[in-house]
């Protein structure tokens, strides 16, 4: 950490996220359901989660977005304790979620609407024309839900996700719906999304190639009780493109994780 | 080479089996299912097989058909009944919509609703609510205040029913979406839970509208008053079936109005869900 003084380089910029010692157990069956979880996310990272069934991912990312409070431990985003969903906090899941009664645009202004009424979504329509034309939706503006395939749906959740300009970005397996060559595409287009706004970025995943081609960190997590394995650095430059799959640093990387994976699952 | 590539080979093109009904327009068979009806009743009664004071001809039916319309059209004391009729009717749905809505929503937004209100509004709606008719006539009297009632409380029910369905009908993941938005439970409630179950909520106001006319009707038999259930009434007791009939068939043209004008404001408001069971047409 204190390198940072001596050494500029971008992955010891500024802490955004910050978990120190987090644990959950449910008080209803006495899981232990996350111990000891401590983790740094800083300013424009990528961290992939990776982890079998029941390694408590999603209870982490529950707890980071705010849905549920941890049982110990402490939970900061930039430099304010979490206590429940907050606006500089912005999410996306496997499924698109727009609502069908809503056009593109007035589903992308929602978080707006929700927390600063409707007269504050009317003015954020401009901006969410913009981001949807970060994202190549234009001119799918005004159009209802049901006229967009299921990428085109990920592209416009992206925007509702970016409308309130979060400092962090919490991906629930966002592109796992959708076909593999939607999703390495998807991918891509994550990647340059975020490297645009120098956005932070949390992604839980399942699949090992996915982790390792979007994330500087990929975070191996281990079941019963859900705990971090090991974090994986991955050091291949930037930006990321789909031939380096065929690498054999890439495949050397994957095999590393997988093995971890594996001998945690059957333990 | 191939034997497909001989020249004197023939194209592989062939007809696909396709069903006479896909043909025909949708008018015309429905035109022919009810000529096909009227022919038959005309034999049965031609033949005498039931007599004409049971089943009167469709010639009888159709004179008399033409006498209520003029009647109806002209001012008479046909279309005095239906004024009535068309009151309990309209008040009746109204009452039940505003009831029917709001002890939807109590049941199913709260959970005490639903744990304590629930099992009572079961158990009513298991009754035969018609068995309540004289309880209304003897409460508020013979005129149209005891029809309503009736009306009101017959369709009150899937109104409930339908409101809550449809406010459970949100999936898990809307309800995340709204939690991490920071959302407040009455926002949740507006601009969510209610426009999805809006095709429940439907679902439940057109079974209530049909509800709410068989409620009115019913109220008139059994609690006399001045409406068109009472024409039946008088026009049934004098063996006047021809009467009967044509008052019937009137008197189903309200309630496939009520009905359509309900599925019209469906497809205003729903225009995002593809409903197929009860419109037909696709």
């Amino acid at each position: 950490m204190q390198a940072a003084a001596t050494n500029p380089a971008p992955t010891l910029r500024e802490p955004v996220y910050e978990l120190r010692n987090v644990g959950k157990t449910y008080a209803r069956n006495l899981i232990t359901a996350l111990e000891g979880v401590s983790l740094t996310l800083t300013k424009g990272s990528f961290t992939a989660v990776i982890g079998s069934s029941g390694c408590g991912k999603s209870t982490l990312l529950k707890i980071m977005a705010g849905l549920i409070p941890p049982s110990t431990g402490r939970v900061a985003l930039q430099g304010r304790p979490v206590m429940g969903p907050r606006r500089d906090i912005g999410m996306m899941f496997q499924q698109a979620t727009l609502f069908p009664w809503r056009t593109t645009v007035e589903n992308i202004v929602l978080p707006i609407e929700i927390r600063d009424g409707k007269a504050a979504a009317k003015l954020a329509q401009e901006n969410a024309r913009a981001l949807l034309e970060l994202v190549g939706l234009k001119g799918f503006e005004d159009v209802f839900p049901n006229e967009l395939s299921g990428g085109m749906a990920q592209r416009a959740s992206i925007c509702r996700m970016l409308i309130t300009e979060p400092a962090v970005l919490l991906l629930d397996e966002p592109f796992s719906a959708l076909d593999e060559l939607a999703r390495d595409f998807m991918n891509m287009e994550l990647q340059r999304i975020c490297t645009t706004r120098d956005a932070t970025a949390f992604l839980v995943t399942h699949s090992i190639p996915e982790a390792v081609l979007l994330a500087d960190q990929v975070i191996v997590m281990a079941p019963r009780p859900g705990r971090i394995a090991e974090v994986v650095e991955i050091d291949l430059p930037r930006p990321r493109t789909l031939d380096m799959m065929t690498t054999p640093k890439f495949g050397a990387l994957v095999e590393h994780i997988r093995s971890r994976l594996d001998k945690e699952a059957f333990l | 080479m191939s034997n497909l590539d001989n020249a004197d080979q023939e194209d592989t093109v062939w007809t696909e089996a396709e069903g006479w009904g896909d043909r025909i327009p949708r008018a015309v068979q429905m035109l022919f299912v009810f000529v096909v009806f009227v022919l038959l009743w005309d034999l049965v009664t031609r033949f005498d097989l039931v007599s004409r004071l049971i089943l009167p001809t469709p010639g009888e039916t159709f004179n008399d058909l033409v006498f209520v319309g003029k009647n109806l059209i002209t001012g008479g004391y046909m279309l005095v009944a239906l004024w009535i009729t068309l009151q309990e009717v309209f008040w009746g749905f109204i009452l039940a919509i505003i009831i029917g809505f709001t002890l939807g929503v109590i049941v199913g937004e709260t959970a005490f609703g639903e744990r304590a209100i629930m099992p009572y509004l079961v158990a009513i709606d298991t009754m035969p609510k018609v068995a309540f008719a004289p309880l209304f006539v003897a409460w508020l009297g013979f005129g149209i205040e005891s029809k309503v009632a009736l009306a009101a409380f017959i369709a009150t029910f899937p109104i409930i029913v339908g409101t809550a369905a449809g406010l459970h009908a949100a999936d898990a993941n809307s309800r995340m979406l709204f939690k991490t938005m920071g959302a407040s439970r009455w926002q949740t409630l507006v601009k969510m839970k209610l426009p999805m179950g809006l095709p429940q909520i439907f679902t439940g106001l057109k079974i209530g509208s049909v509800g709410v006319m068989a409620g009115a009707i019913t109220g008139e038999f059994l609690g006399g008053g001045k409406g068109f259930g009472e024409l039946i009434r008088i026009a049934a007791s004098q063996l006047n079936t021809p009467r009967v009939f044509s008052l019937i068939l009137y008197l189903s043209i309200l309630g496939l109005g009520l009905f359509a004008f309900v599925a019209w404001v469906q497809r205003r408001f729903v225009f995002w869900h593809k409903e197929r069971i009860s419109s037909g047409d696709h």
